[in-house]
């Protein structure tokens, strides 16, 4: 165990440096995957039906078909060959030479955007039929029942999708070494070369990785929590002046 | 009297189903329409044919005299002045109590927050779910839902109001309250439409009844008519197995 204290107090610039990376691979490309996600997932849930014109409709079915090649391919093949397609393919066909942690947020991006695409989309059909009659019922338009009532809800309902999502990026960063991306285990691997005692550097890796999802858990955790609010309401004061006083009981999760 | 909404020919098929055969009938200003009649008689379908939830196979909704199914006008402004209460409530779940009313307010009427407000207190004061605004929907009860839904509907200030079963998913003890807020509402003057199963509050507050069976209406008539002395064998059958339960 000597071992890894020593390498730690020796190293531990080289770690802070890959897991920093790591993370801001990782919540970057989450973040812009989500949107992608909720973009895509927009689009693909607007609905159709005998009263639309032909003209949308053609152009609907055609953005919808592309949207679904995109997901299809980036869901069905590994990060780690997207990584190389894109950087190598990037340099010979283009002539564009990314530096490797924009490409790896690039690649992060686009691959979690086709994950969430679906999980978005999801999210949308969970909301129940009923909130988008109430509000067409008050005469909202489609945009503005999605944007008032049912993606509020939706993003709700996929929070821990989400966060999943997160977790699995921040441990799937390590497959961006092969693009030599400076992330945590890439930085590892270079200590370890070092100092010839690969066990007890992804020792200290394994505990920085888990460190990291077991915190962004916690913190989605809290999020969603913090978003359902009570469970129960109380009414204290009095019960016919509207601005009396509230007071809200029963936080039971 | 002044037609607020008047259906001719109305038709509607789902797949290979005839739910609605040749409807025809209006409802003027300050009227109170029932319409009775068993499960799976198309009532449903033709109060959501008038608001457009469903989309009519074909037929006319003439809206003062316009054609609402020609593309003159559009289905959210037209919607926005039929306020429309439904069996399961839906209210808006990520909003509160308060916000149910505003957001259409402001979003659809384009009017300030401020003003919606008040309004919205106005009427949830009427349905007595003003000490609640603060809360969300799924900390409050059933009848407190559906007394909120009503408000909200009442805060697009509509022409006319549309309730598709109101009472059916509340429990015994809650349907009362919800009953007790109709029956002001009526009383106010206001144009309501309600397919309802409470005979009582048919026979009580209807101008009119509407008896549905198998995707026709089959009489149309005061109260007294339908319940004392109903013209159709259909409508006898029906009103004695309702009433004997």
């Amino acid at each position: 165990m000597t071992w890894v204290y020593y390498i730690f107090e020796n190293n531990w610039p080289l770690f802070l440096m890959g897991a920093r990376n790591t993370l801001i691979i990782s919540l970057t490309g989450t973040i812009i995957g989500f949107a992608i996600g909720i973009l895509i997932g927009i689009i693909r849930t607007i609905p159709i039906d005998q009263n639309t014109r032909l003209p949308a409709r053609i152009v609907f079915e055609t953005v919808n078909s592309l949207l679904l090649c995109y997901i299809e391919v980036f869901r069905g093949t590994p990060m780690i060959v997207q990584a190389m397609v894109v950087f190598y393919g990037a340099a010979m066909l283009y002539n564009i030479h990314l530096s490797p942690i924009p490409a790896g947020i690039f690649i992060v991006s686009i691959n979690t955007g086709a994950y969430m695409a679906e999980i978005v989309r999801g999210g949308i059909l969970s909301v129940d039929k009923g909130q988008f009659e109430a509000a067409h019922s008050i005469g909202m338009t489609h945009a503005q029942t999605m944007a008032n009532i049912v993606l509020p809800q939706a993003v709700r309902n996929i929070l821990p999708a989400t966060s999943n999502e997160f977790v699995i990026n921040i441990k799937d960063t390590s497959v961006l070494s092969v693009i030599s991306v400076t992330e945590l285990f890439f930085m590892s691997k270079s200590v370890a070369g070092i100092n010839y005692r690969y066990f007890e550097v992804f020792l200290i890796t394994c505990i920085i990785y888990f460190i990291m999802t077991f915190t962004v858990t916690r913190i989605l955790r809290y999020l969603e929590v913090r978003l359902d609010g009570p469970s129960a309401f109380t009414i204290h004061g009095s019960q016919t002046v509207p601005e009396a006083e509230f007071r809200i009981v029963g936080r039971d999760r | 009297m002044d037609k607020i909404i008047q259906v001719r020919h109305l038709r509607k098929v789902f797949g290979a189903n005839e739910v609605l055969k040749d409807i025809n009938f209006s409802v003027s200003k300050g009227e109170v329409v029932c319409i009775i009649g068993a499960s799976g008689s198309g009532k449903s379908t033709l109060l959501r044919c008038l608001n457009l939830l469903e989309y009519p196979t074909s037929g006319e909704i003439l809206y003062h005299g316009h054609n609402i199914l020609e593309h003159n006008m559009s289905n959210s402004v037209y919607r926005a002045k039929l306020g429309m209460v439904f069996q399961q409530f839906n209210l808006f779940n990520n909003l509160s109590v308060l916000d149910n009313c505003v957001v259409g307010q402001v979003k659809v009427l384009k009017k300030d927050v401020k003003s919606a407000r008040k309004t919205a207190m106005e009427y949830l004061e009427l349905v007595g779910m003003s000490q609640f605004i603060k809360a969300r929907p799924n900390q409050i009860s059933g009848g407190q839902k559906q007394r909120v839904a009503i408000a909200r509907a009442l805060s697009m200030e509509p022409e006319a109001l549309l309730f598709d079963e109101p009472t059916s998913a509340l429990d015994p003890e809650l349907v009362g309250e919800v009953l007790k807020v109709m029956k002001n509402l009526a009383k106010s003057g206001l144009t309501m439409l309600v397919v309802t199963h409470e005979m009582g509050f048919a026979r009580e507050v209807a101008n009119r009844v509407v008896f549905m069976d198998s995707g026709v209406i089959v009489e149309d008539d005061v109260p007294e008519v339908i319940f004392n002395n109903p013209a159709n064998e259909r409508t006898r059958v029906f009103l004695r197995r309702v009433l004997e339960e």
